[in-house]
């Protein structure tokens, strides 16, 4: 199956037609390129996840319903399982993983621990990016905005008064 | 001494878990991974009458396409045992893909095997079935009158009735009787994880990571269902995301995963996805319960009756034991419960977080609100005088109880007793505020089966403990560490627990609120063992400063032995007879079914809420919870799975509902979109009080467990709240905005 | 999800032209909705052009007071922008009780006005729907709706339109630009949306291809006091059971200017009309309210499970009416 090809209009420039086969895609992740061959349908999280071996995106839901797979993309927190690996390319995308520098862990996460801010630690890593995020946001002033801004999460063991309290820590210290 | 044991301390998987570091079930990459996905069935009574594959099978890197016409026949027939019991522990008696019988809606029927997810996702949806179509039992109001009482339920290990006295003897010298049926949606336990198997065949030795709450439990259920020896069978699990009861029992697709990757010759990761979750492992099912509680005008129970009615599967006789724990919390002669069920088109039920009790008690903590109402009671009064000084169930003493204690801490630092009794009577702008409160009681089940731990201390001083079980958020590493610590009296960061592999000492799938107590008893007893092995060597050792000394005389500290003056560390007497380690077993033989002691775990809710009255919103605004776990092993930890359990109580009390769409027997709203858990929103802060209480008998250090005790009685202090709030009875969980305008 | 091939646009006429031409061609923008039913079987495109590089977001003020949001405005970047947290609190508030942080960041308004419906009949690609599949039935009308509309259903389709800004939107009587292979063209935004009647599967007018270039907010002094009710179970991150957008200016407690609309009960974003009808000109007191509230609910069709929402979308709007008189009138 051809990698890519073109289609022809009578109005407007032909648009460059990518896939359905899998095609050579670059992406961008904290901060190191990454060359993948995929199929256009795969989603940021499974190229992530199945390609780059990066996990620390979790798969909770794949419908945009869950959080587990927040990541920045362009310093933005976006869901990876709704976002195709493809419309990433030229954009910066950052995972947990690309959060802890030299191995010094971000306030943040250093703070869920402290806070005992998670259990089983699986909604843990998109929690952590929703939080850093919210903190340049600007709406966790006070705690109903915490609550508000932090509920793209959900935490099934229910760590949330403790995900408040690490948040507030790093507001306070920061 | 160090005190390891009790100690707030930080997680010692927080740093894997927070840097995206930790391995779970579907992140252990493997060279060339296969990926499998499974097709459900549409129907939820039937018979597959055909499965065009052809389709499937020619998408680009389709690698199989298994079906009941070519799935391999399981080679024994699944039994219903609960995982803690020590034995192969399928969720239910029925396995698919063996004929064209459908017996629910979501039934696996075929699983696709492809080079990519993408591709075996998609090739999943171009599997053509047909199918004859039968009318399904979905409904209460269907089942109702074919009910029946089943001898047992629960695997056969609870009773369909049980009594004690006579009820209506009792209710005959009742001044006061209080009668209510209440109605629960079915749930989900949803874990953000969902279920996952990643299986590998290295020769005929198959090696699977699974999201299982036992690798024992999923060892012994694939062995049995594929009929390989244990010994071909070594299933790890590292990190579990979440289970609650969903991943207690191994339901069909670690035998699935393992049967694709030996189709295929390549490992295979199957992951089931949220909507799978709905129909692949089990479910808290829908009821309906009535209770009648008969008291005298001082408010003390003359009689209690608790039926309850509930469908289970085509195949087994499974409900939530509802009536065992709301059977023995009250001291009252006269008692009887009764299970009825009916056969309906759904899997069989399963645990579910506080299984049983998060529903019975919910039915007997707000019929006491009520009686207490009834007879201008305080809600708390009305429960110390019915106290149980001994296990009403057997007669036997508890062997540890606090509920005493419970009731009045949480009573203080809730403010409980500035309360005014009259519902309705507190109103802030748009908002009705009411408290209520509620006692818990979860039972302390001891495992079946001898649970084992192995201790080895090296040459360095440092220490390794190995047990199979799994974490799946209960801080089980960092709890195991204490209590190898202070069994040893080394410094708890010398210490680590090894984990989540069969290749481990044994012990069961940590269910029930086991796992803390039957895991510190295996581990404890190994590190027991291990010191007092190593003070005999270092005693009977020539060359050591302790020889001679009596063993009774040496005391440990640091990992230092002394007696007297003269005092060697462990890691000397290892160096110098040259020893690399040092290691000794524990096993821990949990007290019998007979034991003659009531074994539970008690406690007491209290909760403040907000409701709307013209839109009918609920916001809970604050929760105080008292227990007596017995001993804490982390103090940090235990509050946050106290936390957890009563958040879930919110959960369940005002969201969580799946519905059943009743002509098709399919569920609606398989979503976390529509399948409603609390959020960061709806969790209000959580004020926790633990009472230690000392327990000689459930096991060696005392520890009954958190994981279900937190959310008993949560949601009956909500419920009553919004009575107290209100002045109305919502008799169902959830209570929604429905119920309120 | 079935594979399909991607394009990047560089030029909207481009993107247009491609689309327009090819009816398994769809646009992509913030892709919440299209990837999450492409992933469901439920819509099955062959291409993906994607138009987010297109120049079409950001906010404009225009002379006359009116907004213009750009189709490709993020729902995040909608609501902060102090223009229409100023002259249009209504669509702030509504924004912002959408979905989640993360979707807001990246679903466009375009998107937002386009987002197919939450109906579980509608989602399961199986069940019989005749939005999805026309002709194959309704399952939602005899099956658990409580989510469903009570306004604007026929025999055909219950599903209840699911976006929060399109409710506010109708209060504000927005139009919406779009573009297409036949020139610019622009809605009202009360006939930008289609009740289902017989072809439920219609949900707006547009032709395939022509794409929605420009969200105009019409200057509206009476919004400058305005506000969005989102009435749900769970406090965060879930559609709404009810809610209400309202504005309301009184002079000497008589009302001289409303706009309301409903969300979570209709079919469409629901301009409550008649209830305006009622309320202007009358007393800004309880009683016009309730009386305004249940004019409009007056036509409701429920189901069995969703009987709760003509109560409650009436207390609904006379919270929203009271909030707003308390809160006193725009200068």
């Amino acid at each position: 199956m051809s990698s890519s090809g073109s289609t022809l209009t009578e109005r407007g420039p032909a648009l460059e037609e990518r896939g359905p086969g899998p095609v050579n895609v670059t992406l961008s992740v904290n901060g190191a390129e990454h060359s993948v061959r995929i199929e256009p349908r795969v989603s940021l999280l499974d190229a992530l996840r199945e390609r780059l071996d990066l996990t620390g995106a979790k798969k909770g839901c794949d419908q945009g319903t869950c959080g587990a797979c927040t990541v920045w993309v362009d310093g933005r927190r976006v869901l990876a399982c709704l976002t195709l690996a493809m419309t990433c390319e030229e954009h910066e995308v950052t995972t947990v993983e690309g959060l802890a520098r030299d191995g010094e862990l971000h306030s943040m996460q250093q703070a869920f621990i402290e806070e005992d801010a998670f259990q089983c630690g699986f909604c843990t890593p998109g929690q952590i990016m929703s939080a850093v995020a919210l903190l340049g946001e600007g709406h966790g002033d006070d705690d109903d905005g915490i609550k508000e801004w932090m509920s793209g999460n959900l935490c099934r063991c229910a760590a949330y008064p403790h995900i408040r309290a690490a948040f507030r820590a790093v507001r306070d210290r920061d | 001494m160090t005190t390891a044991i009790g100690a707030p301390l930080d997680r010692v998987d927080g740093r894997p878990k927070v840097t995206g570091k930790a391995r779970y079930s579907a992140d252990v990459p493997m060279p060339d991974m296969a990926y499998a996905c499974l097709v459900n069935s549409r129907i939820a009574n039937g018979r597959v009458t055909g499965i065009d594959t052809s389709e499937a099978e020619e998408e680009a890197g389709v690698l199989a396409v298994l079906t009941h016409e070519n799935l391999p026949r399981i080679a024994s027939q699944p039994p219903l045992v609960p995982s803690l019991a020590g034995g192969p522990a399928p969720g239910e008696t029925f396995f698919p893909m063996q004929d064209e019988v459908v017996h629910y809606g979501g039934q696996h029927i075929a699983m696709v095997v492809a080079d990519t997810y993408e591709r075996a996702q998609h090739a999943a949806a171009l599997v053509r079935v047909s199918y004859e179509e039968s009318p399904p039992v979905t409904t209460i109001e269907q089942g109702r009158d074919q009910a029946y009482e089943p001898d047992a339920i629960f695997a056969g290990f609870i009773p369909g009735r049980t009594e004690r006295g006579d009820v209506r003897t009792g209710l005959s010298q009742a001044d006061v009787q209080v009668e209510a049926t209440y109605t629960y949606a079915g749930n989900n336990h949803n874990p953000i994880e969902t279920s996952t198997t990643t299986a590998r065949w290295d020769g005929d030795e198959l090696v699977l990571h699974d999201a299982t709450q036992g690798v024992n439990a999923t060892q012994l259920t694939v062995a049995a269902l594929l009929g390989l020896p244990l010994s071909k069978v070594r299933v790890k699990s590292q990190f579990v995301g979440g289970s609650f009861g969903g991943k207690a029992m191994i339901w069909h697709h670690p035998a699935l995963a393992a049967l694709a990757a030996r189709k295929v010759g390549r490992p295979v990761k199957l992951a089931l996805t949220r909507e799978q979750m709905f129909t692949s492992c089990g479910h808290r099912e829908v009821q309906e319960q009535k209770i009648t509680l008969g008291a005298k005008d001082d408010g003390r129970l003359t009689a209690l009756r608790h039926h309850k009615l509930s469908p289970t599967s085509p195949f087994d006789n499974w409900a939530e034991p509802s009536l065992n724990a709301a059977g023995q919390m009250y001291a009252c002669p006269n008692y009887e419960g009764v299970y009825r069920l009916f056969r309906a088109n759904t899997m069989t039920p399963t645990f579910m977080r506080a299984p049983g009790d998060a529903t019975g008690m919910f039915s007997l903590e707000c019929a006491m609100d009520e009686l207490a109402e009834r007879l201008g009671l305080d809600p708390l009064e009305l429960r110390l005088r019915n106290f149980a000084d001994v296990d009403p169930a057997s007669g036997n003493p508890w062997s540890s109880n606090g509920l005493s204690e419970c009731y009045e801490r949480g009573a203080a630092r809730f403010g409980w007793h500035d309360r005014d009794p009259r519902p309705g009577a507190r109103r802030e702008g748009n908002w009705l505020i009411g408290t209520g409160m509620a006692a818990a009681c979860y039972p302390v089940t001891p495992p079946n089966t001898p649970q084992r731990a192995r201790a080895r201390l090296y040459a360095d001083g440092s220490v390794v403990v190995q047990a199979s079980t799994p974490e799946f958020g209960t801080g089980v590493a960092t709890a195991m560490a204490q209590v190898a610590a202070d069994a040893l009296a080394v410094p708890v960061d010398r210490c680590r627990l090894e984990k989540g592999d069969t290749d481990f000492p044994q012990i069961a799938a940590a269910v029930a609120s086991s796992g803390a107590g039957m895991i510190s008893a295996a581990v404890h007893l190994a590190a027991t063992a291990l010191r007092d092995q190593l003070i005999a060597q270092a005693v009977a050792d020539s060359t050591s400063p302790l020889h001679g000394a009596n063993p009774a005389d040496v005391v440990v500290r640091d990992g230092v032995m002394a007696a007297g003056s003269a005092s060697e560390s462990y890691a000397d007497l290892l160096r110098r007879n040259l020893q690399p380690d040092a290691e000794a077993m524990g096993t821990w033989n949990p007290p019998p079914p007979d034991t003659p002691y009531g074994m539970a775990t008690f406690g007491a809710q209290f909760a403040e809420v907000a409701v709307d009255p013209e839109l009918g919103l609920i916001r809970v605004r604050r929760m105080t919870g008292a227990f007596a776990p017995g001993r804490v092993l982390n103090s940090k930890t235990v509050r946050s799975q106290l936390m957890g359990g009563m958040l879930w109580g919110l959960g369940q009390a005002l969201l969580e509902s799946n519905h059943m769409h009743p002509a098709t027997g399919r569920w609606v709203n398989s979503s976390l979109g529509e399948y409603l858990v609390a959020v960061n929103a709806d969790a209000p802060d959580v004020d926790i009080e633990i009472i230690e209480v000392e327990d000689g008998v459930v096991n060696p250090l005392g520890v009954k467990g958190v994981g279900e005790i937190g959310q008993v009685g949560a949601n009956a202090a909500i419920a009553n709240a919004v009575h107290h709030a209100t002045g109305r009875r919502v008799r169902k969980m959830p209570i929604t905005i429905e119920d309120i305008i | 999800m079935r594979p399909i091939s991607y394009s990047r646009a560089t030029d909207a006429a481009g993107a247009i032209a491609v689309v327009s031409a090819d009816p398994t061609t769809d646009y992509l923008a913030g892709g919440t909705t299209e990837i999450d039913l492409l992933r469901q079987n439920v819509l099955t495109p062959r291409r993906l052009v994607d138009i987010n590089e297109l120049p079409l977001a950001g906010i404009d003020d225009a002379p006359d007071g009116s907004l213009r949001i750009g189709a490709l405005t993020r729902m995040s970047e909608a609501a902060v922008s102090p223009l229409v947290r100023e002259r249009f609190p209504v669509i702030a508030q509504a924004l912002e009780m959408g979905a989640s942080p993360q979707l807001r960041n990246m679903a466009s308004i375009g998107g937002n006005l386009l987002q197919r419906v939450r109906c579980s009949y509608y989602r399961d690609a199986v069940s019989p729907c005749n939005k999805r599949e026309p002709g194959t039935g309704c399952s939602a009308i005899d099956g658990f709706s409580r989510g469903h509309a009570v306004l604007g259903t026929s025999e055909h389709c219950i599903a209840t339109h699911p976006s929060d800004l399109a409710v506010a939107l109708a209060a504000l009587d927005a139009r919406v630009h779009t573009r297409g292979q036949d020139g610019e063209q622009a809605y009202g935004i009360d006939d930008f949306f289609l009740t289902p009647d017989h072809t439920p599967h219609r949900e707006h007018p547009l032709q395939h291809g022509e794409l929605i270039t420009t969200i105009e907010v019409p200057t509206a002094p009476v919004a400058r006091r305005s506000m969005y009710l989102k009435v749900r179970d769970r406090e965060s991150y879930e559609f709404a059971l009810v809610s209400v957008a309202g504005a309301l200016s009184l002079v000497d407690g008589t009302i001289a200017d409303v706009r309301l609309a409903l969300g979570g009960v209709g079919t469409k974003p629901w301009r409550a009309h008649r209830a305006e009808g009622v309320l202007l000109g009358a007393s800004a007191d309880r009683e016009s309210f309730a009386s305004a509230a249940r004019t409009e609910m007056s036509d409701a069709r429920p189901t069995t499970f969703n009987a709760f929402k003509v109560e409650l979308a009436q207390r609904a709007i006379v919270r929203v009416l009271e909030t707003l008189k308390a809160n006193g009138s725009p200068a």
